[in-house]
Formats: C-alpha cells, sequence, structure tokens
C-alpha cells in the first residue's frame, strides 16, 4: 500500500471528526451557557444543579464518561427495564459537550460576575427585569470577554475526540489505528494525522477569531 | 402648604457597625431644586442612593408622592416592600450617575430607547422619536450612532441624563455629575442641568462640589454632616451667612482652600 493510498480512509475519519467537533462545541456551549447563568441565578435549585453537573463533569475524566455512557448506563437501564443504549455517534456527541459544557460554565458564570456592577444599578435604576438586566445589558457585554476562552475549549474539544474511537466511532485515530495495524507504517501515518489535527486545529481557532471579533464589534468602533 | 414630594421620616441607614444616615428628616416639594453638599461620607450620596432603590434603609420611613418608598401598606401595617412595588415606585424616579454608566454595547440611541422600549412598552418609532428630541435638548443629535467610548465624558454625561429623561421621572437625581469630568467639560454638563432647573417641571435633587453651580441654580441647599442635616437654606442665605459653626469650616474649606 502507497503512501497516498492513505488519504482516503484518513479523510473519511477526518469528516467524522469535524461533525463530533462542530456538534459537541455547539451542544456545549448551550450547555455552558444554561449552567453558567443557573449558577448565577436567584433561583436555589438552578444553582443546586449547576453546580453539581460542573463538579461532576469536571471532576471525572472524559473517557470514563464516556466509558459510562455507552457500556454502563445500558445495563444500569436494562436493570430498571428502560433502553438506554446509544449509537456511539450519540454517546460520543454527548460525552463531549457535557464535558466542554461544565468548563464553558465556569467561563460564562465568570464573564458574567466580571460585568461591572454599575452597569447593574443603571438597569435597575432604569427600571428593567432581573432578567431583562442579564440579557439585554450583562450578557451581551460578558460574551466578548468569554471569546477567547471558549476558543481555547473548541480546540481542546476537537482533540478530545480522539476519545470516541474507542467506543468504535470511525473518526480520524480509529481510522489512523486501523491502517497502522495494516501496514505497520506508524511514523507516515501518525505524522500526517498529527498535520491533520493541527490544520483542523487552525481553522477552528480563525473562525473562533471571526466570531470573537463579530460579538465585540462595539468595542473597535472608530469615531 | 404643599405636600412634599419626599420625606425622609428619621430614616437610619448602616453599612457594617458604621451608621451613615442617623435618624434624618429630609423633605423637597414638588418642582424644588435642591442641591445637597457635605464632606465625602457624610451620606450625601447614600440618600439618593436609597431614593433610586438601590440601597436599604435600616429604620424610619421614606415616602414619594406621600407612598411609601421601601414599605408597603397591609392592613394599616407597613411591611417591607415587594419587588413589584419598588418597580411601581421607581417609575417616578431618574438618576444620573458620577461615572455615567451609559451601556457600553448600546449606541447612544438604543441606549436612550432601550429601557422606553422594554420597560414602558413603547414602540421603536416612539423611543426614537422620544429619543431624538432629548438627544436634541441635550445638543447631542450628531452623536445618535456613536458608541459611549467614542464620545468625550462631558457628552456621554448628556447622555446619561437624556437617558433617566427619556423615562420620564418626575423626580431627577444627580450624583455628583460632574465629579468624574475633565474641568473644561464640567460647564457643559451643568448647563443642561441648568436648563433642566430652569424649566421648573422637575423636582431635583442634586449632589455636588460644584458650589458656585449650587448657589446659582438651587432653591434650596442642605449642609450634610454625619448623617443629618447640619444646615439648610437659600443658597444665599447659606453660602453668605451660615448660622453653624461646622457650615462655616465646610465652606471656608472649599471656597477658600489656600486661606
Amino acid at each position: 500500500m502507497e503512501w497516498t493510498e492513505y488519504f482516503a480512509p484518513l479523510m473519511r475519519g477526518a469528516w467524522v471528526t469535524i461533525q463530533l467537533t462542530v456538534w459537541s462545541t455547539i451542544f456545549g456551549a448551550i450547555l455552558s451557557f444554561a449552567a453558567g447563568i443557573g449558577k448565577v441565578s436567584g433561583n436555589g435549585f438552578a444553582r443546586w444543579i449547576s453546580v453539581v453537573y460542573i463538579e461532576i463533569f469536571r471532576g471525572t475524566s472524559l473517557l470514563v464518561q464516556l466509558f459510562w455512557l455507552f457500556f454502563a448506563l445500558p445495563v444500569a437501564g436494562q436493570a430498571i427495564g428502560v433502553d438506554l443504549r446509544m449509537s456511539p455517534v450519540v454517546a460520543g456527541v454527548l460525552a463531549l459537550s457535557l464535558n466542554i459544557g461544565a468548563y464553558g460554565a465556569e467561563v460564562v458564570r465568570g464573564a458574567i460576575q466580571s460585568v461591572s456592577h454599575d452597569q447593574y444599578e443603571a438597569a435597575r435604576a432604569l427600571n428593567f427585569t432581573p432578567r431583562q438586566a442579564l440579557w439585554r445589558i450583562a450578557l451581551p457585554q460578558a460574551i466578548p470577554e468569554m471569546m477567547p476562552t471558549f476558543g481555547n475549549l473548541a480546540v481542546q474539544n476537537l482533540k478530545d475526540t480522539a476519545l470516541v474511537s474507542l467506543i468504535t466511532l470511525q473518526d480520524l485515530a480509529f481510522r489512523a489505528e486501523q491502517l497502522r495495524n495494516f501496514t505497520q507504517d506508524s511514523t507516515t501515518i501518525f505524522t500526517i494525522v498529527l498535520f491533520m489535527y493541527f490544520g483542523m486545529a487552525l481553522v477552528l481557532t480563525a473562525i473562533m477569531k471571526l466570531l470573537e471579533r463579530s460579538v465585540g464589534r462595539w468595542k473597535t468602533a472608530r469615531a | 402648604m404643599t405636600e412634599p414630594i419626599i420625606k425622609f421620616d428619621k430614616v437610619v441607614k448602616r453599612f457594617g457597625s458604621h451608621t451613615v444616615l442617623d435618624h434624618l428628616d429630609f423633605e423637597v416639594n414638588p418642582g424644588e431644586m435642591v442641591t445637597i453638599i457635605g464632606p465625602s461620607g457624610s451620606g450625601k450620596s447614600t440618600v439618593l442612593r436609597i431614593l433610586m432603590t438601590l440601597e436599604q434603609i435600616q429604620d424610619g420611613v421614606v415616602t414619594v408622592e406621600g407612598e411609601p418608598l421601601w414599605h408597603e401598606r397591609k392592613n394599616g401595617d407597613l411591611v417591607p416592600a415587594s419587588e413589584k412595588h419598588l418597580r411601581k415606585m421607581r417609575e417616578k424616579l431618574g438618576m444620573v450617575f458620577q461615572q455615567f454608566n451609559l451601556f457600553p454595547h448600546m449606541t447612544v440611541l438604543r441606549n436612550l430607547t432601550e429601557a422606553p422600549r422594554q420597560v414602558l412598552g413603547l414602540s421603536k418609532k416612539d423611543a426614537t422619536e422620544r429619543a431624538e428630541e432629548l438627544l436634541e435638548r441635550v445638543g447631542l443629535s450628531d452623536q445618535a450612532s456613536k458608541f459611549p467610548h467614542q464620545l468625550s465624558g462631558g457628552q456621554q454625561q448628556r447622555v446619561g441624563i437624556a437617558r433617566a429623561l427619556a423615562m420620564r421621572p418626575k423626580i431627577m437625581l444627580f450624583d455628583e455629575p460632574t465629579s468624574a469630568l475633565d474641568p473644561e467639560l464640567v460647564g457643559e454638563v451643568l448647563k443642561v442641568i441648568r436648563q433642566l432647573a430652569n424649566e421648573h417641571e422637575l423636582t431635583m435633587l442634586l449632589v455636588t462640589h460644584e458650589m458656585q453651580f449650587a448657589r446659582q441654580v438651587s432653591d434650596r441647599v442642605c449642609f450634610f454632616d454625619k448623617g443629618r442635616i447640619e444646615e439648610q437654606g437659600p443658597p444665599e442665605e447659606l453660602f453668605t451667612d451660615p448660622k453653624r459653626e461646622r457650615t462655616r469650616e465646610f465652606l471656608k474649606a472649599v471656597l477658600d482652600p489656600d486661606a
């Protein structure tokens, strides 16, 4: 097998990796906002749920979460008579989203709390409800602050997708391992894969930078 | 005799063990322009912040237009106010902050239309009309599409005044509105406040260190010290012939610092 023939299977794997990254980053972002806002909410129950979620998923290994969702949960479901089996894709996206969401939640919370107290006072003086103050005053100022860290988390997430090969998902890492078993050409294959991950990370970083610029336009407006 | 629009009745405000307002009695009549002067830490700004419901009180009663602000009447008793009651009372008041506190992510126009639209439920057209009218009044019609950070401090504070006015309050509270400004920008803000004072439609409460200005525009000047009103009266009287020793000391220190 010529080394140029490696590309077809590797590209198929890369496509799976890209899909996993995109979906889990989107769901992770939604979870980040839900739990991050929950953690600063006035509602005690919402705060409690958010803290439990964040601590559990930050405090355990992604690999174990993945195995638990894919292997342990269906067995536990069977014991109580519920079918909790899921496809590798669903388990993979779910584990990655829950994991990145827990880290992202802390970023969202921190950014919301960094909005100056004066802004909340101005909102109160103008008779905004606390909810309006959050959505219309605080969050639009907090989101640009979150973006650099979100960029890091998205790249982290891309690299973490390699773990899903362990629950039979045929992503880039899975394909690489398959090729290596077949050809024993470790050096070439893993060098190519290294560059492919690096290339994807570069593109992702560029996208996040564009996003960062678009949500922070008001900051750079010139006279 | 007219009913006061603002009334503090033996109001106590503490921060921890530090008493900021010590059984304060204070009244303002409708349409009156009252200036509060005094050393820092004397509780001047706290009076405004209590009225704007940014600070709670520990004892006493504050009434605005005859209705208790921090309390509600229930079966003849006064109970602590609900958020709903506070929202209703806040409609009567507008506040201008020392640091402007404009919303940095909104254009000048949107700073003025956001609350009227979201809080008062005005249509976009009505809110914009109201905002444009106010911008003209404060001389900033040409700045409507800029962001706050593109304006000078004086311009920002004029936007701050317009933003508060856009809610059509009956009472305007000015908390050291020129203290954060470069000296050459103070005048343009004072000019706007003077205009408002001359219209006599609003009740105005101004905390300031601009003694000349206080003397020119106020109906009454209150000298605060240690959480109480040490002395008050018409500006000419208070500035030229203060009765209390503490007032004399303070005025001498601020009007003639190197004597």
